[in-house]
């Protein structure tokens, strides 16, 4: 899947990820898409709660070698 | 509307600032308006890190002078050890690459979080405008009371 814009937080501790995650969905537009990269054991959690609190949609969330990879859709 | 999070920040030392301070940026990032009222030793949070020539009493002087002075001095609230409690939490914190607080200030300024300073508490402390950070707002209980009736969180740290 085509992603529109890749934040890449990893090696960022908590409150970082989310912080970045916001400011770049900020600048898209409703639809499109936005992966993030974290290394913060927490994010998974953070990454669901937030997405459903700011009425996004997480697409897809994966983890890799310690990279928490989520896909969100802005609503 | 948007939901609004809200914050006492009473302490005066640097965990529990730093506490306040990453929720508040949190909340921030979850698209709510957010407040943090400073107040009591909370409010040493906010002074500059350099002395601001004043008008001032002699007691007013001496809390000036006995209060920690600026985000860059706070104490811990645990395992201060005279001092090398926060040095040593400072150096963790770098290595794992957390904010630290005079960051995590910065980053809640950009982000729009609204800080108050208690009007009441900066007069018994002895604190003026003049030694505080720049872009705040000051204030009593009823303006933090009109955010915190709307406030889905609110806290007290």
């Amino acid at each position: 899947m085509k992603t529109d814009i890749l934040v890449d937080t990893r090696g960022m501790a908590c409150p970082m990820p989310i912080v970045k995650a916001k400011k770049a969905l900020d600048g898209l537009v409703s639809g499109q898409l936005m992966e993030v990269w974290s290394t913060d054991k927490g994010s998974l959690n953070d990454f669901q709660a937030w997405v459903r609190q700011t009425k996004h949609e997480l697409v897809k969330h994966e983890e890799e070698n310690g990279v928490y990879k989520f896909l969100v859709k802005k609503s | 509307m948007k939901d609004q999070t809200t914050i006492v920040l009473f302490s005066g030392e640097l965990d529990k600032a730093i506490a306040a301070f990453i929720i508040a940026n949190g909340a921030a990032a979850y698209d709510h308006e957010v407040t943090i009222f400073f107040t009591f030793w909370g409010l040493n949070t906010l002074r500059k890190d350099d002395a601001v020539k004043t008008k001032k009493g002699l007691l007013e002087k001496a809390f000036g002078w006995m209060m920690p002075r600026g985000a860059k001095k706070l104490g811990l609230s645990k395992m201060n050890f005279g001092g090398l409690g926060p040095q040593m939490i400072k150096h963790v914190m770098k290595k794992h690459n957390a904010l630290s607080l005079p960051q995590l200030i910065e980053l809640a300024q950009e982000q729009g979080v609204k800080l108050v300073a208690c009007t009441m508490t900066m007069d018994l402390l002895g604190l003026q405008q003049e030694e505080l950070i720049d872009g705040l707002e000051y204030a009593g209980v009823a303006a933090y009371l009109g955010d915190a009736s709307n406030g889905k969180v609110n806290l007290f740290i």
